[in-house]
C-alpha cells in the first residue's frame, strides 16, 4: 500500500511545525525582549513588573533616561569601539592564519603534520583559566617594536587582546575538516595546471570555503566579543577596555538595573548585526558551492 | 607531441607494491590506452606520469628528458580527470583559461587560445556559464578545453567518460578520437572499458596487478592474445575457455581434446604445454557456429538465448557440464533444451597453458 499525504494532513503538519518553531523562537526571544523593554523603564517599575507579563511589554513610565544615564556612567561608545576593533581584527587574522594552517595540514606533505594536528586539537580540552596566569606573565614580559620604539610588556594594548587569540585549535580543526571534504582532484587539477600552493589556497580553496569561513567567523566573533577574564587581567586603562569589562561600571556603588539593561541592549546590537550579515553570507556561500560532479 | 618512455617503473605504498616494474614506449602522436580491471594500477601509472604520485623506482622520460623529480607543471602534460575537476566557482571561460592566467600568459594570446579551444569543442555558447549550469558532457568538454589551451606534449585522460551515461559516452568517445586526429598529440588514456580501449587506441597496454600483460594494437590483442587474461579481458562477450587435455605436440600444432569435443589441432605458439598435461582452449563466441548435433565439434544443449536484434547470444551447456557462449550474427530462435552442435575454425582458436590466477581475475 502506498503512503499518501492528503492536503489536510500536510496542512496540519505544517501548522504543528510552525507552532513548535514559534514556541522555540519565543523561548529564545524572551530574555532579549525583557532586556530591551526593561531598558526603557525606571528601576522601581522594572522590578515591580518582573512578577507579571508586563515585564515583556513596553508599558508604564517609558523613557530613554536609562540610556542617558548609561552614557553618563561609562564611555559606552569607546567600549563598543574597542570590542568591535579587537573582535574584527582577531576574526580576520584568525580566519587567515587558521585556514593557512589547515591548508598546510590537509594539502601539503611534511613530516610530523599528523602529530602536530593531534596536539593542536588536544589543546581544545585545556580550559583557558588554567593557562591564564602563565599567559599573563608571558604577555607582561614580551618585547614589542612599534611606532614608538622598543618596549617590554604588552599590557594595556590592543595587541595583547588580539594576538594570543588569533590561532586556536577549534578554528583550525573546523577548516581541516572542511578542506578534507573538498574534492582532491580539484587541487590536483590546479597543480597540474601549474598552480603554486599559495595560488591553490587563494584561487581554489578559499573561494570554495564560504560555509566554513562563515561558521568560523561567527564562533570566533562570539568568543571574542564576550571576552571578559583575559581583558580584565591585561587591561587596566579605560582607553583599551572592551564592553564586557565595561559592565563592571554598572555594578559599582549604586546599582541601577535599568541602566544595565540599556548598556546590554546597546552592546548587543553589533552582535546581532554581525550574525544577520553572516547568516546571509553563509546561505549565499552554500548556494554557490552546491555543485555536484 | 612527444615520446614517453617508462623504464622498469615501480610504485610502492609502504610495503605494498602497486606497480611492479613496467616498461612502456609511447611514440610521438600515439594514442595509448591503459586498460585493466579495478586495482590493476592503471590510474596510479597515469598519475605517476602526471607527477601526482612519486615514482618509487625506475625512470620516466618525456622526449628523452628524465621527469621523475619534475613538478607536474614542468612535465609538459595536461590531465583530464574522471570527475572533470573543473572549478565550481569559476565560469567556463575562467576554467579553461586557468592555467594560462596563473602562468601569466599575455591576455590577447590567452583569449585567442581559449577561443580556439571553445571552437574545437563547440562550446562557444557556454563560456560565461558556471559549471553548475552544465551537463556532464559539457563539463567534460570544459575539462578537455582546459587541457587543450596549455598545448601540452602529452594529454593524460583518467577514465574521462565513466561518469557519463551510455549515449553521451559514445558521443564523447568519438569526439576524443577526432580530437586526437586533429591535434595529433600523444595521448595516454586510462579506462576499464574495453570498447573505449579498442576504438580509440593506436596501442593498448593491458595491466593486471601492477604488471603489463600485453602491449599491442587493438587487433593484435584481439586476434593474438598472449595469455588467458588478455584473451578474456578483451572482446564481448568474453572468450570461451574450455579445459582440454594435450594428446600430441608437433612443431607448430598441438592436438587437444576433452569429453565434449573431438580431437583438434591448434597452434601452441611455443607455450609451456606438454603431452598428457592440461591446457585451455580459447574460442571467441563470434567464431562458434551452430550446426546439427551430429556435425558439431562441440556438443550440448541450449541453456539460454538472448536476442539482441542483429545478434543472438546463445549459452550452450556442453556434455561435460561446462558452458560456452556463441554469438550469432543474426536473429535466431533457439529454444532452451534444444540439442545443438557447434563448429569452429581451429585457426581461430587459441591454446593457453592453464593458469587459474589469470583465468579467475578476468572479471
Amino acid at each position: 500500500m502506498m503512503a499518501t499525504i492528503s492536503p489536510d494532513n500536510s496542512g496540519l503538519r505544517l501548522a504543528v511545525r510552525y507552532t513548535v518553531l514559534s514556541l522555540i523562537a519565543v523561548i529564545f526571544l524572551f530574555p532579549l525582549v525583557f532586556m530591551v523593554v526593561s531598558s526603557f523603564k525606571p528601576d522601581a517599575q522594572l522590578l515591580a513588573d518582573t512578577a507579571s507579563l508586563r515585564a515583556f511589554l513596553p508599558v508604564g513610565d517609558i523613557s530613554l533616561d536609562n540610556y542617558a544615564a548609561a552614557f553618563a556612567r561609562a564611555p559606552v561608545g569607546l567600549f563598543v569601539f574597542n570590542s568591535v576593533l579587537v573582535t574584527g581584527v582577531t576574526v580576520l587574522l584568525s580566519l587567515f592564519v587558521c585556514s593557512l594552517a589547515a591548508f598546510s595540514f590537509v594539502f601539503l606533505r611534511w613530516r610530523g603534520r599528523k602529530l602536530l594536528l593531534a596536539i593542536i586539537v588536544a589543546t581544545l580540552i585545556v580550559p583557558f583559566e588554567t593557562i591564564a596566569i602563565p599567559l599573563l606573565l608571558i604577555a607582561a614580559n614580551l618585547p614589542w617594536i612599534g611606532l614608538d620604539g622598543f618596549q617590554i610588556g604588552w599590557l594595556n594594548t590592543y595587541r595583547v587582546q588580539i594576538i594570543p587569540w588569533i590561532a586556536d585549535g577549534l578554528t583550525i580543526f573546523l577548516f581541516v575538516q572542511y578542506f578534507k571534504d573538498l574534492p582532491g582532484e580539484l587541487i590536483e587539477a590546479a597543480r597540474v595546471e601549474g598552480a603554486s600552493s599559495w595560488t591553490i589556497y587563494r584561487r581554489i580553496v578559499m573561494p570554495l570555503a564560504g560555509p566554513v569561513l562563515a561558521t568560523a567567523a561567527i564562533l570566533k566573533f562570539l568568543i571574542m566579543y564576550n571576552q571578559y577574564l583575559w581583558p580584565l587581567m591585561v587591561v587596566q586603562q579605560e582607553s583599551y577596555r572592551p564592553v564586557m569589562v565595561g559592565l563592571q561600571y554598572f555594578f559599582q556603588l549604586n546599582r541601577a538595573w535599568g541602566e544595565i539593561m540599556a548598556y546590554l541592549s546597546m552592546i548587543t546590537v553589533p552582535v546581532l548585526a554581525f550574525y544577520l550579515y553572516m547568516q546571509r553570507a553563509f546561505i549565499a556561500s552554500i548556494a554557490s558551492t552546491g555543485v555536484k560532479g | 607531441m612527444a615520446q614517453v618512455s617508462l623504464r622498469n617503473v615501480r610504485k610502492s605504498f609502504g610495503a605494498v607494491d602497486v606497480i611492479k616494474g613496467v616498461d612502456i614506449d609511447i611514440a610521438d602522436g600515439e594514442f595509448v590506452v591503459f586498460v585493466g580491471p579495478s586495482g590493476c594500477g592503471k590510474s596510479t601509472l597515469l598519475r605517476m606520469i602526471a607527477g601526482l604520485e612519486d615514482i618509487t623506482d625506475g625512470d620516466l622520460e618525456i622526449d628523452g628528458v628524465r621527469m621523475n623529480d619534475r613538478q607536474p607543471k614542468d612535465r609538459g602534460i595536461a590531465m583530464v580527470f574522471q570527475t572533470y575537476a573543473i572549478f565550481p566557482h569559476m565560469t567556463v571561460r575562467e576554467n579553461v583559461a586557468f592555467g594560462l592566467t596563473i602562468n601569466k600568459t599575455p591576455k590577447a594570446e590567452a583569449a585567442a587560445k581559449v577561443a580556439e579551444a571553445a571552437r574545437i569543442l563547440q562550446m562557444e555558447h557556454l563560456m560565461d556559464r558556471k559549471p553548475s549550469q552544465l551537463s556532464g558532457g559539457q563539463r567534460q568538454r570544459v575539462a578537455i578545453g582546459r587541457a587543450i589551451v596549455r598545448d601540452p606534449k602529452v594529454f593524460l585522460f583518467d577514465e574521462p567518460l565513466s561518469n557519463l551515461d551510455a549515449a553521451l559516452r559514445m558521443d564523447m568517445r568519438m569526439e576524443i578520437g577526432k580530437l586526437h586526429q586533429s591535434l595529433g598529440a600523444s595521448m595516454i588514456y586510462v579506462t576499464h572499458d574495453q570498447v573505449e580501449a579498442m576504438t580509440l587506441a593506436d596501442k593498448i597496454v593491458v595491466l593486471k596487478d601492477g604488471l603489463v600483460m600485453q602491449v599491442g594494437t587493438p587487433m593484435d590483442l584481439y586476434h593474438a592474445p598472449d595469455n588467458l587474461f588478455v584473451a578474456g579481458f578483451l572482446g564481448a562477450p568474453s572468450m570461451n575457455f574450455i579445459d582440454v587435455k594435450l594428446t600430441e605436440m608437433e612443431s607448430e600444432l598441438a592436438t587437444v581434446e576433452n569429453a565434449a569435443m573431438q580431437p583438434i589441432k591448434v597452434a601452441h605458439k611455443g607455450r609451456a604445454l606438454s603431452v598428457g598435461g592440461r591446457g585451455v582452449l580459447g574460442i571467441r563466441p563470434q567464431y562458434l557456429h551452430p550446426v546439427a548435433p551430429s556435425e558439431g565439434m562441440l556438443h550440448g544443449k541450449v541453456a539460454l538465448t538472448e536476442r539482441l536484434g542483429a545478434e543472438t547470444v546463445v549459452e550452450v551447456m556442453l556434455k561435460d557440464g561446462e558452458k560456452v557462449i556463441a554469438a550469432l550474427a543474426e536473429d535466431r530462435i533457439l529454444a532452451p533444451g534444444t540439442e545443438i552442435g557447434l563448429r569452429f575454425d581451429a585457426a581461430q582458436a587459441h591454446l593457453f597453458a592453464d593458469d587459474a590466477t589469470q583465468r579467475k581475475a578476468v572479471h
